[in-house]
């Protein structure tokens, strides 16, 4: 991987940093206020379903997530295991397209 | 009369630490010990040491699990319960005994480009560079360096990634791009840039802790982080 991808890959963690910082809090905060009178699949389905702004929300969640964990992942496993290199870089980039495909299965799940 | 007792790495890599009874004196430095012992107790002690004033940079050790300048540490401020381990600086190959090879050290100041390179002659004027200027004070933030390695010493960086420059290389890099002077800077940013590079820095801020002159390289980093993703989006490298 050249050095301006790197350095693309560090630029694009601390934007998804700051991205998921609001994300999380808001996620967090949802689940507070949804849990006030017991949890159920009905009232979570009743929030969700045809609500494009949710959707819009989930779907901002997962690609800052699919962005995010990955990148870290790549250095924490470069620095603890020695682990550099191609197979180092197509294995955490399975991971991002898994990490993207499963949540946006998620939000689609609940969307339709 | 007191003494202390210190345990001072004999050896390589592979080595073991030996004990010595030295005379406890007032406004004794670690330096002052480590010289009894090679003086008085076993001439066959390898350190290394030139100024013994703080301006050299070649005196520096491990000292009771920390990185120091050992001629400006005092033993008061170190020897817990009247001890002292001494051991050479880590993340650096040893030589013997207290003494490390610096090679590395020094080759990656000279892989993040460290070295000045200006564009005029003996011929021309001197460049004016206002003292109050933004860019020269960022410089003289990080210009006192002395080269002791204590930061690369302590940085967990360089022990997880033997490829990583180091906060004292960054920190000269970071020195001439704030340079007006300097001619270097668009080959400099690529060079101090990504995974071997500046974007490795974890923001531990050992070094900042551990340098004895006060210098903050984690700084001088941040700063590099900026500049060269800044070139980077720009496609100058």
């Amino acid at each position: 991987m050249n050095v301006r991808t790197q350095v693309l890959l560090w630029a694009a963690q601390r934007v998804s940093a700051a991205v998921l910082a609001v994300c999380v809090l808001v996620h967090l905060v949802t689940i507070i206020y949804a849990v006030r009178n017991g949890l159920s699949a009905a009232e979570i389905l009743g929030r969700t379903r045809g609500n494009a702004a949710w959707a819009a929300f989930y779907v901002l969640f997962v690609a800052a997530v699919a962005v995010h964990a990955p990148i870290g992942l790549r250095s924490a496993l470069a620095e603890s295991f020695n682990w550099r290199g191609r197979g180092l870089d197509i294995a955490v980039l399975a991971l991002a397209v898994a990490l993207a495909v499963l949540g946006l299965r998620a939000v689609y799940a609940v969307f339709t | 009369m007191a003494t202390l007792r210190v345990s001072v790495w004999r050896g390589q890599e592979s080595g073991r630490f030996q004990e010595f009874e030295v005379p406890r004196q007032e406004s004794q430095s670690v330096l002052d010990v480590v010289t009894h012992i090679q003086r008085a107790l076993d001439p066959t002690l390898a350190y290394r040491f030139s100024c013994r004033v703080g301006m050299c940079g070649s005196c520096a050790m491990t000292v009771n699990g920390r990185a120091r300048w050992t001629c400006r540490t005092h033993v008061d401020k170190v020897a817990v319960d009247g001890r002292l381990e001494i051991a050479p600086l880590s993340n650096l190959p040893v030589v013997k005994d207290l003494v490390t090879d610096m090679t590395l050290f020094f080759d990656k100041w000279a892989r993040a480009r460290g070295r000045f390179r200006g564009a005029r002659t003996r011929r021309d004027d001197f460049e004016r560079v206002p003292p109050d200027s933004a860019a020269r004070r960022l410089a003289d933030a990080a210009i006192e360096c002395i080269g002791c390695g204590v930061c690369y010493s302590a940085c967990d960086v360089v022990a997880w990634n033997p490829d990583y420059l180091g906060p004292a290389a960054l920190n000269r890099a970071w020195t001439l791009v704030n340079d007006a002077r300097d001619t270097d800077n668009r080959a400099r940013l690529a060079a101090v840039a990504g995974d071997a590079g500046c974007h490795a820095c974890h923001t531990h801020m050992s070094c900042s802790e551990r340098c004895p002159k006060q210098l903050s390289p984690t700084a001088s980093i941040a700063g590099l982080k900026r500049a060269t993703a800044l070139a980077a989006l720009k496609g100058e490298f």
